[in-house]
């Protein structure tokens, strides 16, 4: 590495420790300042005790896969029915003019809502947990392929019509290799929503789940071990999206704008 | 030859209109085979309510509920989180394009913020700040300003050269400089991030009034579902699918008057 190229490195990381320093310091401090109700926040070594203890133990891992689960599961039905209808919605403009502004309304409404006629139709158990996460992914997948089927090389298609591939065919390899980045894109968002959606759906009604370990910690008031519960999430999640992004920009650069 | 010029319907506009119109007449086929299906009892009518009783509650839910004050509340915090958002986030992008160490240091953590479900740290924030609008309109904010702060750096970064060194040879000082070519250039770029902030504040909103029961017609659907009034529910769902409508057409609304669209 070039001089400068290291010196920036060094600047870099020391700023981002630096930073990290800061507020641990300033949490610390609020902490045993006696300002707030008792271990609304706690020490930070609490926290770390609670997070080596959760870590451990194996009640974590049993929720966790209960989440990854009904991810997962939600994952598979949102994205394929939602690149099924995007690609009938791109494919045929009349279509998109006469339906995808109500998905584009129904994209924009937040899914939390349906929750309850989820529950009333699906029970109380996984079903309802993975309907929302398939309804979360499912819209911004729609959106996103319809723009993407639109936007492909015309030459492209009629490559594929000269070779009389039937739909399926186009639809194989013509269509869905030419749309990736979209599919992606929308997958990424889709998948923020879906994350958030099956956790607050498990935090207010499952007995399951990470979501449902967070309620349970707070209504103990066991906090230590609710931020622990958090930050192991938000960590495991931002670690997740960032592979997941340089998955992405390792396959093409252009991809993975966000 | 005089004589009034007959109108008559131009073939092209019909044409734009059919498939729009076919949307519409499909919702409300729709609404009808419900309707029927649901009274003939082939779905379970405690299931599905029928649409007329959907559209009946709406009036009962008008009365005893509320529901016109907290359609208000609903939208009104969703604005002021959105609006914070923009005062705050578009700051911060501009001062992690002005800094690049800035930039390189934390430019990940936005993206890690923005992965990350915040909201879900929703209990801490009632404790701390109290069971009222401030929490939500808070948990709102935090949920839409990452998308801000990365497209105001991007819209930023990807302003043209050539148009920063015209306004370099006429001597623009730096603020200037921000001001009257990099915003006006980015602009386009940040208004994405406004909308893409803006659905997650919305999300939020609603989310947490769900959660927290303390008002506006989040908490309305909620209360609805525990009392099993299902075509109340439903009839305040399309409401807050209304709200996000109206949302959006504001936000689209200023989109347009400060000029971003091209």
């Amino acid at each position: 590495m070039t001089a400068l190229a290291q010196s920036n490195t060094s600047a870099k990381t020391a700023l981002q420790i630096g930073a990290t320093a800061v507020i641990l310091v300033v949490w610390e401090v609020m902490s045993r300042s006696g300002l707030f109700y008792q271990d609304v926040i706690p020490s930070i070594v609490e926290i770390i005790r609670s997070i080596v203890n959760i870590l451990a133990g194996s009640e974590f891992y049993r929720n966790l896969g209960v989440t990854a689960y009904e991810l997962l599961v939600a994952l598979v039905i949102g994205v394929s029915a939602g690149t099924v209808v995007g690609m009938c919605l791109g494919t045929s403009r009349f279509l998109s003019q006469a339906y995808e502004r109500y998905f584009y309304y129904l994209g924009t409404t937040p899914k939390i809502v349906f929750f309850p006629l989820l529950i009333t139709w699906f029970g109380i158990g996984a079903g309802s947990k993975i309907a929302m996460g398939s309804l979360a992914f499912f819209l911004p997948v729609v959106l996103s392929v319809s723009a993407g089927v639109r936007g492909i090389d015309p030459t492209l298609i009629k490559v594929g019509r000269s070779f009389n591939a039937g739909m399926l065919d186009m639809a194989r390899k013509v269509y869905l290799p030419a749309i990736k980045p979209s599919l992606f894109n929308g997958f990424r968002l889709g998948a923020a929503y879906a994350v958030v959606s099956v956790l607050l759906a498990e935090t207010k009604m499952s007995n399951s789940g990470i979501g449902f370990m967070i309620s349970d910690a707070f209504m103990r008031f066991q906090m230590p071990r609710m931020y622990a519960i958090l930050i192991i999430i938000f960590l495991f999640v931002a670690i997740l999206d960032s592979i997941f992004v340089r998955f992405l920009r390792s396959r093409d650069p252009a991809l993975a704008n966000f | 030859m005089t004589g009034k010029a007959r109108i008559v319907p131009s073939p092209v506009s019909l044409a734009r209109m059919g498939p729009a119109l076919t949307g519409i007449a499909t919702v409300i086929i729709a609404l009808v085979v419900m309707e029927v299906l649901v009274r003939a009892a082939i779905i379970n009518p405690f299931l599905v309510p029928t649409p007329s009783q959907m559209i009946l509650s709406l009036g009962r839910l008008f009365a005893e509920e509320d529901l016109a004050h907290r359609f208000w509340l609903t939208l009104g915090q969703a604005l002021i989180a959105c609006g914070l958002t923009t005062l705050v986030g578009i700051p911060i992008g501009a001062l992690l394009h002005r800094y690049g160490l800035l930039r390189r240091a934390f430019e990940g953590w936005i993206a890690a913020w923005m992965a990350a479900p915040i909201v879900l740290a929703y209990p801490l924030f009632m404790v701390l700040i109290g069971r009222n609008s401030a929490t939500i309109v808070t948990m709102a904010f935090l949920a839409g300003i990452g998308p801000v702060i990365i497209k105001a750096l991007e819209g930023l970064s990807g302003v043209r050269a050539s148009l920063v060194k015209v306004g370099q040879s006429f001597g623009l000082s730096e603020r200037q400089l921000y001001w009257k070519v990099l915003l006006p250039a980015a602009l386009p770029t940040i208004f994405t991030g406004i909308k893409l902030g803006a659905m997650r504040a919305l999300l939020g909103v609603v989310g947490m009034e769900f959660l927290t029961n303390v008002g506006g017609l989040g908490q309305l659907i909620n209360q609805l579902a525990e009392r099993y009034d299902i075509p109340g529910m439903f009839a305040s769902i399309l409401f807050v699918v209304a709200v996000s409508v109206f949302f959006f057409t504001i936000v689209e609304w200023a989109e347009k008057w400060l000029g971003a669209r091209s």
